[in-house]
């Protein structure tokens, strides 16, 4: 038995997995799938081939939230991204690619993701285990951490992608006071309108999501997105119809809701 | 443990709980894991030498050991362990998060710098809001706490939900690319 107001979003979650299903079979039979371009991604070859021109190495934070809470798919996005920052770093041989983490379990994910896009790239003899760093699983001192690293370090590029809360605008700025070419995104959004103000590019909560997808060029992954896409015209439409029930002075919706 | 959120079948609700317990206990192997990766970057900064680096990376070599030392020999509520954590490390923390007020000013005045229609919005309504929170917008015109209050409540968190209802699209469907095995980048490879 579905417990007692999660029936509609339980159907909800259905409705969504078909569309997104529905999507990837159609990409998948061959049709195109046209999405619009996400300045942000594509900016992040641009900021490696800066790391790469300047002799400066990049920053790369997975987010300070963990794999097993609410935030755990923006830190799959962020891991998933950093595999493809890690892939071009070894293929410009960037000077290096520093991994700053804060949660002690994406330290493995981080190592291994870096590791791997290093040997497929033919490079392993850049990887620099020491580069993936786990600074504290205190909020503000691996944020102090961060401070230290980029003074020091001064990267090109810094990349903040994943779940951030209060340290967000603190890197953002310490990052944009050492020169660095940013692209920072979360699906946090209180935290959305700080990378805005302080970052060249910003990844706006889905667009977080949609990254590795877009950037994989799979056909597949690609249909994800249109599926996504879908799913939020049927929420659009449903809130429509709801506003106009409402008044009309219909309770069916919200009581739908509620169920 | 997603049938286990919708559904009150107990067995499901046990399955969940248990496989919640296994994250648990990894994430205690983690942080055993990360300590070593701390103590191995920092003990390559002292064997280098450079400038004070050796002096920093020692600091915190012996904080730890000294801390990890006193919370297992004595435990965590020990008045020496407690001293040393609200002693040192909780106003550290509490001056970290102050100085957000200082990024806020220093990102504010960049953000607000008029280059284009949508930076002039942003100046326009940005003020509404300020001026609508503090005394003296009130004493200047009393449009001023009106007129913010809409422009947070009304444009802003419409904005707002637009966003979250899209993150949480996002996502559904980040999660179920990475169930079905089509996105494998998180692990890795290069994805395809």
């Amino acid at each position: 038995m579905i417990g007692k107001g999660k029936v509609f979003s339980f159907w909800a979650l259905i409705v969504i997995v078909v569309c997104m299903l529905y999507s990837m079979w159609r990409a998948k039979s061959g049709r195109p799938v046209k999405i619009r371009k996400i300045s942000g991604l594509d900016a992040i070859e641009e900021a490696v081939g800066r790391a790469t021109e300047m002799g400066r190495p990049v920053h790369f934070c997975p987010g300070i939230g963990g794999i097993s809470a609410i935030e755990a798919p923006q830190t799959f996005a962020a891991l998933s991204l950093m595999g493809y920052v890690a892939h071009l770093c070894a293929r410009f041989d960037v000077r290096a690619l520093i991994v700053t983490i804060r949660t002690p379990e994406v330290l493995p994910l981080a190592e291994e993701t870096v590791r791997q896009a290093y040997l497929e790239e033919g490079k392993i003899d850049s990887y620099v285990p020491t580069n993936i760093r786990f600074l504290s699983n205190q909020q503000f001192a691996y944020a102090a951490a961060v401070f230290g690293i980029m003074a020091r370090e001064k990267p090109a590029a810094n990349f903040l992608l994943g779940a951030f809360w209060a340290e967000a605008l603190m890197l953002a700025e310490v990052g944009s006071e050492v020169g660095a070419l940013q692209i920072a995104g979360t699906a946090q959004l209180s935290q959305v309108p700080f990378f805005v103000a302080a970052s060249d590019y910003c990844l706006i909560g889905e667009e977080l999501f949609a990254g590795a997808a877009y950037l994989s060029r799979d056909e597949v992954q690609l249909g994800s997105i249109l599926g996504q896409d879908i799913s939020k015209a049927i929420v659009a439409a449903l809130m429509l119809v709801g506003i106009i029930a409402k008044q009309l002075g219909s309770t069916y919706f919200t009581s739908l809701l509620s169920k | 443990m997603i049938l286990g959120f919708f559904f009150t079948y107990k067995p499901l609700a046990q399955a969940s709980q248990t496989v919640q317990n296994w994250g648990v206990l990894v994430s205690a192997f983690a942080l055993g894991m990360a300590s070593v990766n701390l103590i191995r970057v920092h003990l390559r900064r002292i064997s280098k030498g450079q400038e004070l680096d050796w002096l920093y990376s020692g600091a915190l070599l012996v904080a730890l050991a000294g801390m990890a030392a006193l919370g297992i020999a004595k435990g965590p509520s020990n008045k020496t362990y407690t001293f040393w954590f609200d002693a040192l490390f909780t106003p550290g923390q509490a001056t970290v998060y102050a100085m957000t007020g200082f990024y806020i000013a220093s990102a504010a005045f960049r953000a607000f710098r008029i280059r284009n229609i949508e930076s002039a919005i942003l100046l326009i309504s940005a003020a509404f809001v300020m001026l609508g929170n503090v005394s003296v917008g009130e004493a200047l015109w009393k449009g001023f706490p009106t007129y913010g209050k809409w422009l947070m409540d009304v444009p802003n968190l419409a904005g707002q939900r637009g966003m979250m209802i899209g993150a949480g699209i996002g996502g559904i469907a980040g999660g179920l690319r990475v169930l079905l095995g089509i996105e494998k980048s998180y692990l890795g490879g290069s994805g395809s």
